[in-house]
């Protein structure tokens, strides 16, 4: 199980980006999954199990801290993709079979290089969204933000990451 | 009905994929998707970015 830990820590530090938070998820997964082996019992993948108990745990962590983190004012590098009338500045150009980058294992460095990069609450907004499955209202309610700023952290997080994926992975 | 901008599409496009779009939205943005290379590709893409943040962490994907 300790081997797993590297794994888990990295999981959990992309979501919370902060490696307190993230160590103290992995060990309370850790500890979690040693108390309640008997619900392993090699019906599923190991890994796959604990990334279960760290998804709650990592969500618990949102929880407690996201009221502290400011909404990101970094507005102005997202603005400037578009001209004043909201023309694209660069068109984004089509991608390639994209598909295929799913079987590569370096495409999902590049997709958390670019995840780091993104300001922290939208990153943790696009992660509860996209990769835990919440509905956008219940996202809303756990870090008590308005939906409408809810939709504008995801539209901010989806052109980032459209963009440096753009730059880092589909240009290469 | 007012001509959609790229900005004002892909705003449309990225909350299509979190609440239903109102059906005056939904025609706006079909017909400037019709017109529009740039915001059809940006729909595919987050799409895209959908499912494969989804298979994040997945077995198959060593570290």
């Amino acid at each position: 199980m300790e081997s797993e830990r590297a794994y888990l820590m990295r999981y959990a530090s992309l979501q919370l980006r902060d490696a307190h938070a993230a160590e103290d998820a992995v060990q309370e997964t850790l500890v979690a999954a040693l108390a309640g082996q008997a619900g392993f019992g090699g019906r599923s993948n190991l890994r796959t199990w604990l990334t279960g108990i760290l998804k709650h745990k990592i969500v618990d962590a949102i929880r407690r801290v996201s009221r502290d983190i400011p909404a990101p004012t970094d507005e102005g590098e997202l603005e400037a993709l578009f001209e004043r009338r909201g023309h694209w500045v660069e068109m984004p150009a089509a991608w390639e079979n994209p598909d295929q980058s799913l079987e590569q294992k370096q495409f999902f460095s590049a997709l958390e290089e670019c995840l780091a990069r993104l300001p922290v609450k939208s990153a943790q907004v696009f992660m509860m969204r996209e990769h835990l499955g919440y509905e956008t209202g219940d996202i809303c309610k756990e870090l008590d933000v308005t939906p409408t700023h809810c939709w504008v952290l995801l539209y901010r997080a989806r052109l980032a990451l459209r963009e440096c994926l753009q730059k880092n992975w589909f240009s290469k | 009905m007012k001509i959609l901008s790229c900005k004002e599409a892909s705003q449309l496009i990225s909350q299509g994929l979190d609440r239903r779009l109102g059906f005056a939205e939904r025609v706006g943005l079909r017909l400037h998707l019709l017109i529009c290379d740039g915001c059809t590709n940006f729909s595919k893409q987050v799409k895209f970015l959908r499912r494969a943040v989804a298979r994040l962490g997945r077995p198959a994907e060593k570290p």
